[in-house]
């Protein structure tokens, strides 16, 4: 049990991250990381949304049929994040104004989607909010190294505004990083976001290879005599 | 996996496919509804809060007394484009006089709409000036927000005569204004959209200013005024 739970956060948060294996939701990704605190705020909101949507998908899992779920998915993901929104701007309004544009755009992120149909519709409601969590914590890492990555590079600054979007007591995060920098347009505007996912998806896949590859010699010694390891 | 409840040949039905849809369709839509209704009118109460927050940063709160989200005229004016556009003037009066109007005008810059809310005195002098919504490249041409660069302000206190209406432009145009590093198209845009405004206020002035004297929601009556505007 808890090793299937350690698998689940394994997988949201490295193995399979949406980001850098999956390589979903590539459109809000590319969308909001010009700076660390949008990334921030949008993988915030999508990890609540896939949080409640996986539980969602889960609790309807036995009576949806194979050849309706897809519309079924959709609409309860469409439902749940029309709420999320009206919630927000109703209770959360300060808030809301820092992240209002991004939750709309929570819908077109294919990652929902694929984690209801990968996940949510095959396990039990505990272990899909478990995915939902991981997954999207995985997500925000993706979406926050992105906007590290980005922001320095273009402007130099790290976290700039973080005080709107988590309130004042986190302006300590806002630092400059290089001062006087003139900055690099480049990096701010569309290209610059696929630049750095190219980079940081290879960077990824060095880092796997590197971990295999240690792991597989850490079992060679454990093992006199070695079996052939898959990667 | 198939719920021990609901048995195969059922759910294989096509009737069973569309009720199920159906089903999940009206309750996901009940949750909209119910949703809509219980946020609508705190969501109503915090826009309203909101347009007054951004009402007195154009207009200084010594030239009113009355609140100025209640005190609305409607009126159509041309926008930048030469469209007729139903825009809501919304009023500040010291003593029912009129001292001040404010109304959103809307720009187009490098991605879209800019809509901009303007601030005027009676005499056509620019109060204050706030974007209040765009999509302007980040970094970038967001440096018309005031939270991002304090451009916004170099507005205040101009007119169509100060400086004179054909140096109403980006510096890169020949004008009076700064564009920014990198972002032309922006800045062009907004102060495109704040001449013109202020070329529709002086065209309808006698509209919005003269013919109205009396106020609809009054205010504070024969409080001893001090005419602040200047």
């Amino acid at each position: 049990m808890a090793n299937e739970y350690r698998q689940i956060i394994r997988n949201g948060l490295w193995d399979n991250n949406v980001t850098f294996t999956q390589m979903l939701a590539l459109c809000p990704l590319m969308a909001v990381t010009s700076t660390a605190t949008n990334g921030l705020g949008m993988g915030l909101a999508t990890t609540f949304v896939l949080i409640i949507s996986n539980m969602t998908i889960s609790i309807f899992r036995n009576v949806t049929t194979p050849e309706v779920r897809i519309p079924v998915f959709v609409l309860l993901i469409a439902a749940i994040v029309t709420l999320v929104d009206m919630a927000m701007n109703a209770w959360l309004h300060e808030l809301h104004k820092v992240l209002g544009l991004f939750i709309p755009l929570i819908v077109t992120n294919c990652a929902i989607l694929g984690r209801a149909e990968a996940f949510a519709s095959r396990n039990s409601v505990l272990p899909s909010m478990v995915d939902g969590l991981t997954m999207g914590l995985g997500f925000t890492f993706g979406l926050v190294v992105m906007g590290i990555v980005r922001e320095i590079t273009a402007s130099g600054t790290l976290f700039a505004n973080a005080s709107s979007l988590l309130g004042s007591t986190f302006s300590f995060m806002e630092v400059t990083i290089i001062h006087d920098y003139r900055g690099f347009l480049l990096m701010m505007l569309p290209p610059g976001g696929f630049l750095a996912m190219g980079f940081l998806l290879a960077g990824k896949r060095i880092l796997d290879k590197r971990i295999s590859a240690a792991n597989r010699r850490r079992q060679q010694i454990v093992n006199i005599t070695p079996a052939p390891q898959h990667a | 996996m198939t719920d021990p409840e609901v048995p195969m040949n059922i759910k294989q039905r096509l009737g069973y496919h569309a009720s199920i849809l159906g089903v999940i369709a009206l309750g996901a839509s009940a949750l909209l509804v119910a949703g809509y209704v219980g946020t609508k009118s705190l969501i109503d109460t915090r826009l309203d809060e909101d347009m007054q927050a951004s009402l007195q940063q154009v207009i200084p709160e010594s030239l009113h007394d009355n609140n100025l989200v209640k005190d609305t005229t409607h009126l159509n004016i041309e926008d930048v484009t030469g469209k007729q556009v139903n825009t809501i003037f919304y009023r500040a009066r010291l003593d029912k006089k009129i001292t001040a109007i404010a109304y959103q005008v809307a720009g187009y810059g490098y991605s879209g709409e800019i809509d901009i809310i303007l601030g005027v005195d009676i005499t056509g002098k620019l109060l204050g000036v706030r974007v209040v919504s765009h999509s302007e490249t980040p970094g970038l041409g967001d440096r018309i927000e005031l939270g991002k660069s304090k451009w916004v302000l170099s507005f205040n206190g101009l007119s169509l005569e100060n400086p004179k209406e054909s140096l109403w432009g980006v510096k890169k145009d020949g004008g009076y204004f700064d564009q920014f590093t990198g972002a032309t198209i922006t800045p062009r845009a907004v102060v495109a959209a704040i001449k013109h405004g202020l070329k529709q206020f002086s065209l309808h002035k006698a509209e919005l200013i003269e013919s109205t004297a009396a106020s609809p929601s009054s205010p504070l009556p024969n409080k001893a005024g001090v005419n602040q505007h200047g």
